[in-house]
Parts: structure tokens; C-alpha cells; sequence
């Protein structure tokens, strides 16, 4: 379970976190949704203890990431996953060589379990193939895939997924939503999602949390995300579906008009 | 205005800090021999070349300057042997392989690390479960401790062996003179504070790049702007280390 906790940030003279509280609850998909630039990577980051808030508290299983000493931290931390919003692929190892590497410090495992896991790990993002190549052989979409099959492979209890499926096209970002519906139905994955994607928050979340302006404005069940009181988050909503709208609207355009 | 007079020292305890961090992380170096390995031949094995390279050239020089300025029938041949081979292994083999090593290994490793900081390689690092500090700097630090003496040998051996090839090539000094001369004056002090600088000099040029890259901040601009400061602080204070060495133990 992870409580955040009244907590604020401000870098210099710019706040982009103040007051804001959330659970994330054992095994649920919570996604966090909210403008480019509202905080949504900085509250992540807080939540793996990378940025101590100015104020406010975060606690893990019950335990307070700002005043456990380092060692505990490093243990809490491996329960974690964490897909970064650019990948944050060692770029001096090969994709094989980056999932490996956790598994390599952190288990137990022989050398043929480990290349099996990671192979496991590539097909579950549909990347069999790319092992041996670099990251900065790979296209965006594949390193973003790689981080992911790297964020995985321990077989973390909490999975931080930030922006999971930008700049992926519309089958490969279905497969990686399965995937996190996967991860959590099987291994009883915590998930957080942070998207912009409507289409994925409506495929994987159990709840949704809007970050508007340095604050949670809304924070409820998916279901409710449509008919809700809030008109940020529903002008929100509404711009996504607008795009759909929008290339209906292009294409009777370009017909040629009577 | 006070914060500005003040930055200099908060970056040296920042410093001290991270250094300490790194050192005290010494009981997971099990972990880390892997990457000890890697950063001994990164940062000696591969250096060997430019700083022989310099070693030569300054060997050559000082033989040749130094004869010319004792030009004169009074003063033996041999004297320029006593010379020119103390003042390599104390001073000029240290200190220019120093400089060199500044160059290729500080602004190297800084430029690694703060590439690592900017493309969140390090925060990866930190949330596997990783001592991002330890496992980063403490095998650079380690492997310039180690390595930087090797290369001082390397540089004292090339030195004074072109130092010598070049009196003999001219022809104004032969090589049973310049042996005799170097051995007339020969101190075992010298070439063991010349060991002495080289540690330190490891340690000054490794620990520096390390913390500056690793709290590079801001882009590819922050990368170069790291990389520049860890070569150019690495100089300054391998000059202020040469004085400090020279006037404590001599
Ligand atoms: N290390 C930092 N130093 C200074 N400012 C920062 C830092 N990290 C983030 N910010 C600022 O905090 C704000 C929120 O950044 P954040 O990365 O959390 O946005 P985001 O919601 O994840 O946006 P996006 O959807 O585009 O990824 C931005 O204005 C950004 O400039
Ligand atoms: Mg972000």
C-alpha cells in the first residue's frame, strides 16, 4: 500500500506539488492522469523516494520514505518496478544486457535462468528479437518496450508505469495494456499508470486521479470519469474524445464539397 | 551576495559528502569488482599511450634545455643526468601525466556520470536497489588510486629513457654519463614522493569528475559545462596537491 501524504514540492520559485494526499491501494490499477507539465513524473518520482518533499509524507507498506535510513530505502525500492517516462536504458549494455542487469544484482539466479527470464521478459513486451541490439539501435517505442521488460523482470509488488504507451502505435500501446492488465490479474500487481492516453486509462485503470495545477482535483472511479462534476477534468476528457471527433471531421473535409 | 561567498564551501562539503558516501559503501565492493576491473583498464591501461606520449617529449626536452644551459667547461657532463632524472621522477613525470590524465580521464568520467544524470540512468539505478554512488564512483575513485602510479612509472620509465636516447642521439651526452650522473644523486625520497603525488593526483582528478558529473544538472549544456569543470578544478588542484606534497615532505 503507498500513502502519499499532504505533500508538497516547489523547484526554486516553481511550485508543482502542493497539498496533495492519495492511496494506492494493495493491487489496484490507479492511473494518474493531467495536463504535460502538471507534476505528474515528479509525484512518481516521490513515491520511489527519488525527490524528498519540501512537506508532506510518503509511506510504503507502512513505512515513511523520508526518515527510514538509506539501506531500508534500498530495500523498499526493490519491491518496486519503475518504467521512466524516457526508458532510462543503460546505454553502454545491450537490451539483453539491461534486463539483466537487476536480476544479476539482485537474485539468485543462474546464468541460463536469467537468460530465460529475460527472454520471457522480451516476449511479454512482443520485442523477441532485440536482445542483443543496443538502445541506441532501437526505435522510441522499442526502448520504452526494453525499459518495460526491464522494470518487470524481478517481478515487482508495485509497478510505476509513466507513460506506458506514448509514442507507440495503436496495436503495440493494446498489447502493453493487456500486458498491465495482465501483470495484475496473474501476479497481483499495485499499478500506477501515468498517461495521457483516455483510450488506456479506460482498458487498464480501476481508479483515476486527476492532477490539475499542483493539486489532485479529482480522484474516483473509472466508471465515473464521464459524468463527473469536475469541469477541468471533463474539458479534459471531453479534448480527448474531441480528437476522435476532430478526424471525422477531417476526413468529411477532404471530401469534396457539393 | 553571502550565498555566493558561501557556494564554494557548500560545494566542497557536498563534496566530502559524496566521497565519504562512496567510501563507505566499501563493505558491497563485491559487487562492484566487476566494475573495478572495467575502470582500471579504462582509466590506466588505456592511458598508457598519451602519457608516454608526454613522457617522452618532456624527457627529451629537459635533456636537451638542461644541457644547453650548462653549457660550460667547468661543470661535468655527468651533472645533467643528476638533473634531469630527479626532476622527472619528482616533479615533471607526475605532474604532466597528472595534466594529461586531467584531460582524457576527468573530463571522460564526468562526462560519463553526467550523462547518466541527465537520461535518469542513475535514478534507474537508485530505484532497482542500487547504491548509485557507491556502485558509480567508488570503482573510478579505486581505479585512479591504483592506476595513476602505474602510469607514473610508465611516464618516470619513458622519461627518462628518452631523456637519455636523446643526449645520445645528439651526441653532446653518452649514455654511461648520463646513468652515472642520475646515480651519483640518486635519493629514494624522489621517486617515492613522485608516488606519493600520483596517488593523490588519482585521487584529486577521479573523486572531482565523479562528483561533478555526478550532480550534473540540465541537458546537454550541463554535461559540457561538468566536463569542462571537472578538467579544469582537477588541474588547479593537482598544482595545489604538487606544492602541498613538495613543501610537507621535502
Ligand atoms: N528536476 C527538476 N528541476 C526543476 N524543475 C523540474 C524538475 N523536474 C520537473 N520539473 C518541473 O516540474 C513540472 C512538472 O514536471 P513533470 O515532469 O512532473 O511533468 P509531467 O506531468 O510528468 O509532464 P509530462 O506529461 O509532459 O511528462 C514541470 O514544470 C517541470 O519543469
Ligand atoms: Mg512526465
Amino acid at each position: 500500500m503507498i500513502e502519499v501524504r499532504n505533500i508538497s514540492k516547489s523547484f526554486g520559485d516553481l511550485q508543482v506539488l502542493s497539498d496533495v494526499s492519495l492511496d494506492v491501494n494493495e493491487g489496484e490499477k490507479l492511473a494518474i492522469i493531467g495536463r504535460s507539465g502538471s507534476g505528474k513524473s515528479v509525484l512518481m518520482k516521490h513515491i520511489v523516494g527519488l525527490l524528498k518533499p519540501d512537506s508532506g509524507h510518503v509511506y510504503v507498506d507502512d513505512q515513511d520514505l523520508c526518515c527510514v535510513p538509506y539501506e531500508r530505502l534500498r530495500e523498499l525500492r526493490k519491491r518496486f518496478g519503475v518504467l521512466f517516462q524516457g526508458g532510462a536504458l543503460f546505454d553502454s549494455l545491450s537490451s539483453f544486457e539491461n534486463i539483466a542487469f537487476p536480476l544479476r544484482y539482485f537474485s539468485s539466479l543462474s546464468e541460463s535462468e536469467i537468460e530465460a527470464r529475460v527472454q520471457e521478459c522480451l516476449d511479454l513486451v512482443n520485442l523477441s528479437d532485440v536482445g542483443a541490439k543496443n538502445p541506441s539501435e532501437l526505435s522510441g517505442g522499442m526502448r520504452k518496450r526494453v525499459a518495460l521488460a526491464r522494470a518487470i523482470s524481478m517481478e515487482p509488488a508495485y509497478i510505476l508505469y509513466d507513460e506506458p504507451t506514448s509514442g507507440l502505435d495503436p496495436e503495440t500501446s493494446n498489447t502493453i495494456n493487456d500486458l498491465i492488465n495482465h501483470l495484475a490479474s496473474e501476479l497481483k500487481v499495485t499499478s500506477v499508470i501515468i498517461t495521457h492516453d483516455m483510450h488506456s486509462v479506460l482498458e487498464v485503470a480501476d481508479r483515476v486521479a486527476f492532477l490539475y495545477r499542483q493539486d489532485l482535483e479529482w480522484v474516483g472511479p473509472v466508471a465515473e470519469i464521464h459524468d463527473c462534476a469536475n469541469p477541468n477534468l471533463n474539458s479534459f476528457v471531453r479534448a480527448s474524445e474531441y480528437k476522435i471527433g476532430d478526424s471525422s471531421t477531417a476526413t468529411s473535409l477532404s471530401e469534396p464539397s457539393p | 551576495m553571502l550565498d555566493s561567498l558561501l557556494a564554494p564551501f557548500r560545494a566542497l562539503g557536498q563534496y566530502a559528502i559524496l566521497i565519504g558516501r562512496a567510501f563507505a559503501s566499501v563493505n558491497e565492493i563485491r559487487m562492484y569488482w566487476k566494475n573495478l576491473f572495467i575502470q582500471m583498464v579504462r582509466i590506466g591501461i588505456d592511458s598508457v599511450p598519451i602519457v608516454a606520449l608526454a613522457a617522452a617529449f618532456s624527457g627529451a626536452v629537459l635533456t636537451v634545455q638542461t644541457a644547453y644551459q650548462l653549457e660550460t667547461p667547468f661543470i661535468p657532463k655527468t651533472i645533467i643526468g643528476s638533473i634531469v632524472a630527479p626532476s622527472i621522477m619528482l616533479e615533471l613525470g607526475v605532474v604532466v601525466a597528472g595534466f594529461i590524465l586531467a584531460g582524457r580521464v576527468g573530463a571522460r568520467i564526468a562526462a560519463e556520470l553526467g550523462t547518466m544524470r541527465v537520461s535518469e540512468q542513475i535514478d534507474a539505478l537508485e530505484v532497482m536497489g542500487l547504491n548509485s554512488v557507491g556502485f558509480l564512483i567508488l570503482p573510478r575513485v579505486l581505479a585512479g588510486i591504483v592506476m595513476f602510479p602505474v602510469l607514473y612509472v610508465v611516464s618516470c620509465v619513458v622519461g627518462i629513457g628518452t631523456g637519455i636516447f636523446t643526449g645520445h642521439i645528439g651526441g653532446f651526452l653518452s649514455v654511461s654519463e648520463f646513468l652515472e650522473g642520475a646515480r651519483q644523486f640518486f635519493q629514494l625520497l624522489d621517486p617515492f614522493i613522485g608516488f606519493i603525488k600520483s596517488v593523490a593526483f588519482g585521487f584529486i582528478v577521479t573523486s572531482i569528475a565523479c562528483y561533478k558529473g555526478y550532480y550534473t544538472g540540465g541537458g546537454a549544456v550541463g554535461v559540457g559545462d561538468s566536463t569542462t569543470q571537472a578538467a579544469v578544478l582537477s588541474c588547479v588542484f593537482i598544482l595545489v596537491a604538487d606544492l602541498l606534497v613538495a613543501m610537507l615532505l621535502l
